[in-house]
């Protein structure tokens, strides 16, 4: 216990640098693959095959051949990203490591943002677009009012589980050079080997909190956008 | 192109258009191809000696077989052992009594909030380091085994809540007792049912055996690390890598898919995308 309570700090800094790692990726892959959902389903059979092979490529490779493709391949041959090094965020300098962290985790799971955007949509049934159709809206009119509010219900439950997933998956970071909580546990492992279980737990409690304020978020979410 | 929510079926002007979006899209896909062939080619990277060694007998050998074949064991007992333990919880979390059902809950929702590379960290420290008992490949199991366990706790679950309730009041009405109802009504149906969940779940399993990386346990990337320090050829080992994964992951969603036609039919009857680990759009 007291190995983590001395310490406290460092617990703090490596469970803020997951949740920076989580944010940075989240925002990115919910970009990403939002926009590779936009493909997917689309009118245009090249697009939607293309975003489907990116789809099949990465939701079968697992993340941490992802890492060692941006973090270990990628450098090898010249895109190390260190210009992000004179990036200036509030008088800190952001690490390559930490953006070469943050691509990985961006590629992979936005693969998975794909597929809960897709299902999403597909959840609306193909009556109401016809309806909305049937009594005159225009396509812009039929998407704003009858399609998305829609869609967008159903893609809460998927992608919280997505970006729950997310946020374990950023302890691969640990890996690749990236000191956040799971490497931390490590180190502090290595230094009190009397104190293991307390240490383990600590870290777990720690997870679980992050874990149950996204999930709490989106049953919120769910409640707030519920219909009657 | 079947009709969908989003747009009419086109019209001939449209159809014109999406042809045109559809070279443009090919153009910049042959190009971002190229692109990537010439880097890869101008930092040398296709070089026959960056390659040699996936095509030398020696080292094919010890990559399939302490590789591949590592990989697909840890995954295999990984995931042999976590039907148990689903089994196990699932039922528990489904018991009259709270004194059974609180604990199965607890040690459910724990195993399914820690990330697995935590857990497998925390394994090696506990039972390998030094002259612990397990050894590191044992490790990845332990790790592997509580959290996909958990998570077909859920799915069991699921699957057994799954089945229509007439059957078990029929089954009480011919006067079984519960666990005859549990082991001859409900089982049997859920299995069958949740038999689709499980092999995703070996998909997520199959994966997250490359974590015994961090804690340098035996499998693909431990070879692949071997051979990309020994030979300095990063990009070739990490395709390599990726290809024999998902090659086995495609193997393994045919046969989800197959059982799922076979035993299941065209419906989705237990929603397991809020229970497993990135599936979210996988189960639809």
């Amino acid at each position: 216990m007291e190995a983590v309570f001395s310490d406290f700090g460092e617990y703090a800094k490596a469970f803020g640098l997951t949740c920076g790692l989580f944010l940075v990726a989240g925002l990115g892959s919910l970009v990403w693959g939002t926009f590779l959902a936009a493909l997917r389903v689309g009118p245009v059979a090249v697009m939607r095959k293309a975003s489907a092979a990116y789809v099949g490529v990465f939701r079968n490779t697992p993340l941490l051949v992802v890492f060692i493709f941006v973090a270990v391949a990628l450098p090898k041959i010249g895109y190390s990203f260190t210009f992000i090094e004179n990036v200036d965020v509030g008088g800190h300098h952001v690490s390559g490591y930490f953006f070469r962290a943050c691509v990985a985790l961006t590629l992979y799971t936005s693969a998975f943002v794909c597929e809960a955007v897709r299902s999403g949509i597909n959840a609306v049934p193909l009556g109401q677009a016809e309806a909305a159709r049937s009594i005159g809206l225009t396509f812009t009119q039929t998407m704003q009012e009858v399609v998305l509010p829609q869609a967008v219900r159903a893609v809460v439950p998927p992608l919280t589980s997505v970006l729950v997933a997310l946020l374990k998956n950023t302890s691969v970071a640990a890996a690749f050079g990236i000191a956040e909580a799971t490497a931390q546990m490590k180190s502090m492992n290595n230094d009190h080997a009397d104190q293991r279980i307390q240490i383990f737990l600590l870290f777990a409690v720690g997870y679980i909190v992050l874990v149950e304020v996204l999930t709490f978020s989106s049953y919120a979410l769910e409640r707030r956008w519920r219909v009657a | 192109m079947s009709a969908t929510v989003l747009y009419d079926a086109p019209g001939p002007r449209t159809v014109r258009r999406h042809r045109i979006y559809a070279g443009v899209t090919a153009l910049a896909l042959v190009g971002l191809a190229v692109l990537v062939l010439w880097k890869l080619n101008s930092a040398g990277q296709l070089a026959y000696a960056q390659w040699e060694v996936f095509l030398t007998p020696d080292y094919v050998r010890v990559i399939l077989l302490d590789g591949l074949l590592k990989t697909l064991e840890m995954a295999f007992f990984a995931i042999v052992f976590a039907v148990v333990f689903g089994v196990v919880f699932g039922t528990a979390k489904l018991s009259e009594h709270w004194w059974i059902r609180s604990p199965a809950w607890l040690v459910v929702e724990f195993f399914r909030a820690v990330p697995v590379l935590l857990l497998m960290v925390f394994v090696f420290y506990l039972l390998s380091v030094g002259d612990g008992p397990l050894s590191k490949f044992w490790c990845v199991v332990v790790a592997l085994t509580v959290y996909n366990g958990a998570v077909l706790a859920e799915v069991f679950r699921a699957g057994v809540n799954a089945v229509p309730h007439g059957q078990v009041e029929a089954a009480y009405a011919l006067g079984l007792r519960k666990g005859q109802v549990m082991t001859t009504i409900q089982l049997p149906q859920a299995v069958r049912i949740m038999l689709p969940s499980i092999v995703s779940q070996c998909v997520v399993a199959l994966k997250d055996t490359s974590l015994g990386y961090y804690i340098v346990a035996p499998g693909l990337t431990a070879v692949g690390k071997q051979i990309y320090l020994e030979f300095f050829n990063q990009v070739p080992t990490a395709i390599v890598l990726a290809a024999l994964y998902i090659t086995c992951n495609l193997l393994l969603t045919a046969l989800a898919t197959w059982l799922q036609r076979r035993y299941v039919g065209e419906r989705n009857p237990v929603d397991t995308s809020r229970v497993g680990n990135m599936d979210g759009g996988r189960a639809v």
